[in-house]
């Protein structure tokens, strides 16, 4: 998956490894202390499916309530996950530090398409020229 | 050259890029050219080679094969530095001169999104519309966070460094 998102945006290769690096450098600890578990790791993919209760997520993970709490709890302090409480059931989704990946890898994605677009626009500019050159040409 | 002076002053922030649904986006931006210009740039290796790869990266385009019909395989191949060279490829599903391109990007494990370049002509100037259509709304959230992936291994592979350093 990795090797391909390079492949459709290679020129994003650069941006990618200096941004990143800079701001995960700043969220690493709480990031890293979360990711560090198979469980949570897990509860991660399982709510980028869908959004779920910690009930429903013990149950999916063979484990009791408390548990699930204490894992959600830590995700929760990462910015990973967000959680809202509706009457008796708390409901768990991927939180702000998600929604921030997405502004910006949309930011990187802007960027890239950006000096692309830069680079047809000189390209198109050149051929327009050449056009207008020609043109002249056939009428003389 | 009259272009010049026209218009380049008074447009701002002229990419934008949107997540329209679940699993796709959209990018535009309007070229100062005909369609038809626009539309040659997008299908002729010698003009799109100029363009595709900015040249900012370190990243080159070692071959570039185009055949635009419909049914017909593109393959780019780029390298970046001294490392291995990487394949991009897919098929043509449409091809509308000068107005329409549908293209497959097929380069993964499994199916990749497809995307529809779509120029809309207005006095003398052309809006690009691309949509990028992801097979499911995973991939594209995947596609999305295999940027932040890449990062994280670059900073673990700092972290190793710093504390095998310190180990020693």
């Amino acid at each position: 998956m990795r090797a391909r998102n390079l492949l459709l945006h290679p020129a994003a290769l650069c941006a990618i490894l200096n941004l990143m690096v800079q701001s995960y450098r700043v969220r690493l600890d709480a990031s890293f202390a979360a990711l560090s578990d198979a469980t949570r790791r897990g509860v991660l993919e399982q709510l980028g499916r869908c959004d779920a209760s910690i009930t429903t997520l013990a149950g999916k993970f063979h484990m009791t309530l408390t548990g699930m709490k204490k894992h959600v709890g830590i995700l929760e302090q990462a910015g990973l996950v967000s959680t809202e409480k509706v009457g008796r059931v708390r409901t768990c989704k991927l939180g702000p530090h998600r929604l921030e990946e997405e502004k910006a890898w949309l930011e990187r994605h802007q960027q890239l398409w950006e000096s692309r677009f830069d680079e047809l626009d000189k390209v198109v500019a050149k051929l327009k020229r050449k056009e207008k050159v020609n043109g002249r040409r056939k009428r003389e | 050259m009259d272009a010049g002076k026209e218009s380049e002053t008074t447009v701002k922030s002229r990419t934008t890029v949107e997540r329209k649904s679940e699993r796709e986006l959209a990018v535009t931006r309007t070229i100062n050219a005909p369609a038809r210009i626009v539309y040659d740039a997008w299908t002729k290796p010698e003009l799109f080679r100029q363009w595709w790869v900015t040249k900012s990266c370190g990243l080159t385009l070692v071959s570039c094969d185009l055949d635009v019909r419909v049914g017909g395989q593109y393959r780019l191949v780029f390298r970046h530095g001294d490392s291995q060279p990487m394949a991009f490829f897919g098929r043509y599903l449409e091809v509308i001169p000068p107005s329409r391109l549908v293209w497959t990007n097929e380069e993964g494990e499994d199916s990749g999104p497809v995307t529809t370049a779509i120029f809309e002509e207005k006095g003398g100037k052309t809006l690009v519309i691309l949509h990028e259509l992801y097979p499911t709304k995973e991939s594209l959230d995947a596609a999305m966070a295999s940027g932040e992936k890449s990062g994280m291994d670059e900073t673990f592979e700092q972290l190793d460094e710093l504390v095998s350093a310190h180990a020693r």
